[in-house]
């Protein structure tokens, strides 16, 4: 029978199939750690007595809670500090691999999976962290878990699970300049909604999605969560092979030719039948921001926010007034006209290496606007040291950015770098929840692109609002492969 | 976990759809390394408004919530349903959940029952004119039952087997271990290990700003 990619790789780790109505056991190929989650899942096994059935196929980091600054001194933040301590001592008494500040592979899990060469097609992977769809990119079949599930995994490696339905995204043609795999996930966002991708797998495809680079692409999968979806996958093809090849831990000799004959068959057949299709055209995308509250409240830069009382949906009214007035916004103002207090760049959305040369192809030679603040955090320590190794730390310098250290950062504010109330963040992360930034914070998820557009001018803007200098070429904005990440050597 | 057949207690009605998990307890309060003692925490950006209607007397010890559509979105954390719990909470109404909501509830014995909007409408409106009514909770029949009317509620009949019988899943799966066992000498070599480490080039970390 006809399958689709995510079907396929369900049944490649069936342990046991469910039977009457009962969910199916499904074998878990990577569990990633991170301190946020797992400190209640860590104590559940010790209070039963139970081991981590395989901590070979388990992998922990610090992200969360991490400090961008002076990390090399004590978390000065107590209850941080206590976190990422029992994380230390979970990971040594049960044996599991960890990274922790300092070391280079620190850094935000969804961007640790992927450098290492850990995350792969065909492969299950899961972590306490919806944001883990990122991994799908890859082909993976990879989903946030709730710290119970996170207990059950460590202990069994499975999970026990209804089958999820198949929903395709098709993005045909191709990015017009200055738009980015970013504006296609929040243009896919603000048409189904929130909630419109819940209980199925995405599946993105199409011409566009083909010509992104493998970073583009996690972030078009990572905020597959945002349209309610706990997964999005892409199938694999040269850019992800030429991506994981030479990894650490990618599989070599035969291993790696058997490897790729096997991944060359992860796509959904021809007449593969979805449950649900979605359409999106490429050449009618534009920049996309949010102006509300949830990401599904997103428009183009070039429209203005919403008037309520034009919505026909009392219940969508309704959250479009409580949205207007925590983002103190006007109905009818053109988004261009909306000033920020803050640019953050950074995030498992848009926080890897491409994003940081495509914001520093922006900016270079220029200075950001008065009164605000632009804090650059790349998504790992590896990839701070890329960055800096290309001088794209300089560049952030001269601008007027702060460069910091590695970690989840303002996207969630666990650690130091918060808005303050009523501070405006435009924001390359993935949520722009009440609080999320910090409490009365408000925040515009935009594109890399814009948010170094944004800094330039202090309003939220587009490249295309530049006086752009000769040595930017805005061919190399158009969503195509930038320069991709070296594949490393080994010491 | 605690078996649960009819639940009884006072319903809560939250008029707002996307409730998300950063609303339901907020970051700040994700770095506890317990299990319990979340109930200040919850809902915390809006328990400052005296208008907030977990503040309103008659709410106050409320037992089942009434929400919005899109109930749980947003971020995978578990604290989410532990703060629900820990302020008494056993049952939340809406008629859509987020996924991951709705199976972290489902292992910590919270009910995440799926109402249609219009009976969620009537609910409301009960709740709203007679503050303090007791609604009843049956999962066997899955029925919601307040002041004189009863509507019925959706949960997955594994989900709803689990919590009538208090089942542990973890217990359940390791039942099955011999099959986990036969799975794992199927797996190719190719699949990747954690462990022995493999590292990219070792490089010191410099602080972003100097020391002194």
């Amino acid at each position: 029978m006809a399958g689709t990619l995510a079907e396929k790789v369900w049944e490649a780790h069936l342990v046991r199939r469910g039977a009457d109505g009962s969910p199916d056991l499904l074998y878990i190929d990577l569990h990633l750690v991170h301190e946020v989650t797992s400190p209640q899942a860590f104590e559940g096994l010790r209070l039963a007595g139970r081991q981590v059935r395989r901590p070979d196929l388990t992998i922990a980091t610090e992200d969360h809670n991490t400090p961008t600054l002076d990390i090399d001194l004590p978390i000065a933040d107590l209850t941080s500090r206590t976190q990422i301590d029992t994380l230390r001592n979970n990971a040594r008494e049960f044996g599991v691999r960890i990274h922790s500040l300092g070391d280079a592979d620190q850094g935000i899990v969804h961007q640790v999976g992927p450098q290492l060469g850990l995350t792969m097609p065909g492969l299950t992977v899961v972590c306490g962290d919806s944001h883990t769809s990122t991994h799908g990119a890859f082909g993976a079949l990879a989903f946030g878990i709730g710290t119970s599930e996170v207990e059950h995994v460590l202990a069994t490696q499975t999970l026990p699970l209804s089958p999820f339905k198949t929903m395709a995204i098709t993005v045909n043609g191709q990015l017009p300049p200055g738009t980015t795999s970013k504006d296609i996930i929040l243009a896919v966002i603000a048409k189904i909604g929130t909630g419109g991708g819940q209980g199925y797998v995405l599946e993105y495809r199409g011409e566009a999605i083909r010509n992104l680079s493998m970073e583009a692409r996690m972030t078009v999968c990572n905020m597959s969560i945002e349209a309610g979806a706990r997964a999005g996958m892409i199938a694999p093809d040269e850019t992800t092979f030429e991506y994981l090849k030479g990894r650490p831990h990618a599989p070599e000799g035969a291993d790696w030719d058997a490897a790729v004959e096997y991944w060359k068959t992860l796509r959904s057949d021809d007449d593969a039948e979805f449950d649900a299709e979605v359409v999106l055209e490429a050449s009618d995308l534009e920049p996309f921001v949010t102006w509300g509250t949830n990401p599904g409240q997103g428009l183009p830069l070039s429209a203005s926010v919403p008037v309520p009382e034009e919505i026909a949906d009392a219940n969508e009214r309704v959250a479009a007034e409580r949205a207007l007035e925590y983002m103190g916004l006007e109905g009818g103002t053109p988004l261009r006209d909306v000033k920020v207090d803050t640019v953050f760049i950074g995030s498992c959305t848009n926080g890897r290496i491409e994003d940081l040369r495509s914001v520093a192809k922006v900016i270079q030679g220029r200075k950001k606007a008065d009164d605000v603040r632009v804090l650059v955090v790349p998504a790992s320590a590896r990839v701070r040291i890329q960055a800096e190794a290309e001088g794209l730390d300089v560049i952030f310098k001269e601008f007027g950015a702060e460069w910091r250290n590695a970690g989840c950062s303002m996207c969630l504010g666990m650690n130091p770098d918060q808005l303050a109330p009523g501070e405006r963040s435009a924001s390359t992360s993935n949520r722009n929840f009440e609080g999320r930034q910090g409490k009365g914070g408000r925040t515009h998820l935009v594109s890399p692109l814009v948010a170094a557009a944004t800094a330039v001018r202090g309003t939220l803007s587009s490249v295309s609002d530049l006086d752009l200098p000769g040595h930017v070429d805005l061919t190399t904005f158009d969503g195509t492969p930038l320069t991709p990440l070296e594949a490393p050597s080994f010491v | 976990m605690e078996k649960f057949t009819t639940h009884t207690g006072v319903g809560v009605p939250l008029r707002r759809s996307n409730v998300d998990t950063d609303q339901i307890i907020p970051a700040v309060y994700l770095k506890r390394v317990t299990r319990t003692g979340f109930e200040d925490a919850l809902f915390a950006a809006w328990r400052g408004d005296p208008s907030f209607v977990l503040n309103q007397e008659a709410y106050s010890n409320g037992s089942v919530l009434v929400a919005g559509p899109d109930f749980g979105t947003g971020s995978s954390r578990e604290h989410a349903v532990w703060a629900l719990k820990d302020y008494g909470f056993r049952v939340v109404l809406a008629s859509r959940f987020a996924d991951i909501f709705r199976g972290n509830s489902g292992k910590q014995g919270l009910v995440a029952g799926v109402v249609a909007q219009e009976d969620i409408e009537l609910l409301w409106k009960i709740l709203e004119t007679k503050p303090g009514t007791e609604v009843t909770v049956d999962l066997e029949a899955r029925t919601v039952h307040a002041d004189d009317v009863t509507v019925p509620f959706q949960i997955d009949d594994y989900t709803r087997w689990r919590l009538m019988e208090g089942l542990d899943d973890i217990g359940l799966t390791l039942q099955n271990e011999a099959d986990i066992t036969a799975f794992e000498a199927t797996r190719e070599a190719w699949r990747p290990k954690t462990l022995p480490a493999k590292h990219l080039p070792s490089v010191p970390v410099e602080p972003a700003r100097p020391v002194s």
